[in-house]
């Protein structure tokens, strides 16, 4: 089995769902475009980043993000030049502060009832807990992912 | 609460999968009654949309955590819309009664 891909962090996702062209009639079928690759769009064309600034953002390698803006900027030649709508989905993306990380049993957890406060890990019940992204920061913490 | 974790095999010996959508067993371990129920993942063998297929199994057992080794790109939208959490174990070589033992370290 290949090494798992890293999560990509995604700031600022998408806050509509995609788009459709104008004044066709036939329809095409929809380009997927991933979280991952419209924030690499965001933060290399809106934001004027360079790719370096850029991986560092999405906490991914240089080439990765590369592979990633590559992907994304085809995706968006072909539904334009086909006319075909384009919707935001998928990709192994976390938002900024989806995941958790526990320092005791090293388990990566999400905590999906927002109103309710988070307290232990869902796993050994540990209070040492940190969010994910505090955890790729600390080299001791450093996952294999 | 339930709780469904991945499994390589049907004893509580067998290590946690490392994949979820086309992990071999499934464990539903209710904490309650401490009930232990192992039934064959039907995505197993899939060639596609193993994952979403394995969410609605394992939703429709009722569980409201999900313990693997790690989750693929189309699985965590669809579980925060059920509103169950999700578990990624990042060390190999965990059993299932190992995951329980913990589970089971909760007050």
């Amino acid at each position: 089995m290949p090494r798992p891909k890293r999560i990509r962090k995604v700031d600022n996702p998408p806050h509509f769902k995609g788009f459709s062209p104008i004044g066709t009639t036939n329809k095409n079928e929809p380009v997927v475009l991933n979280f991952e690759e419209y924030e690499s769009i965001r933060l290399s064309d809106f934001e004027l980043m360079g790719q370096m600034e850029s991986s560092k953002v999405m906490n991914i390698s240089r080439p990765t993000f590369a592979r990633i803006y590559k992907s994304a900027r085809r995706k968006i030649a072909q539904a334009l030049v086909k006319g075909s709508p384009i919707v935001f989905e998928g990709g192994k993306v976390y938002f900024n502060s989806d995941w958790y990380f526990c320092k005791t049993c090293g388990c990566r957890f999400t905590h999906p009832l927002k109103d309710q406060e988070l307290k232990y890990c869902a796993l050994c019940k540990s209070t040492e807990i940190i969010s994910y992204e505090e955890s790729l920061n600390k080299d001791e913490n450093k996952l294999t992912i | 609460m339930k709780i469904a974790i991945t499994s390589t095999g049907n004893t509580l010996e067998s290590k946690v999968d490392r994949r979820f959508g086309r992990c071999s067993y499934f464990v539903i371990y209710d904490t309650e009654t401490q009930a232990i129920e192992f039934f064959p993942n039907p995505n197993k063998n899939q060639i596609e949309g193993a994952g979403p297929a394995s969410v609605q199994v394992v939703a429709s057992k009722g569980a409201k955590k999900v313990i693997s080794g790690e989750f693929g790109t189309k699985i965590k939208p669809i579980f925060d819309q059920l509103q169950i959490q999700l578990i990624a174990l990042p060390q190999e070589n965990k059993s299932i009664k190992d995951i329980i033992d913990l589970l089971n370290h909760q007050n």
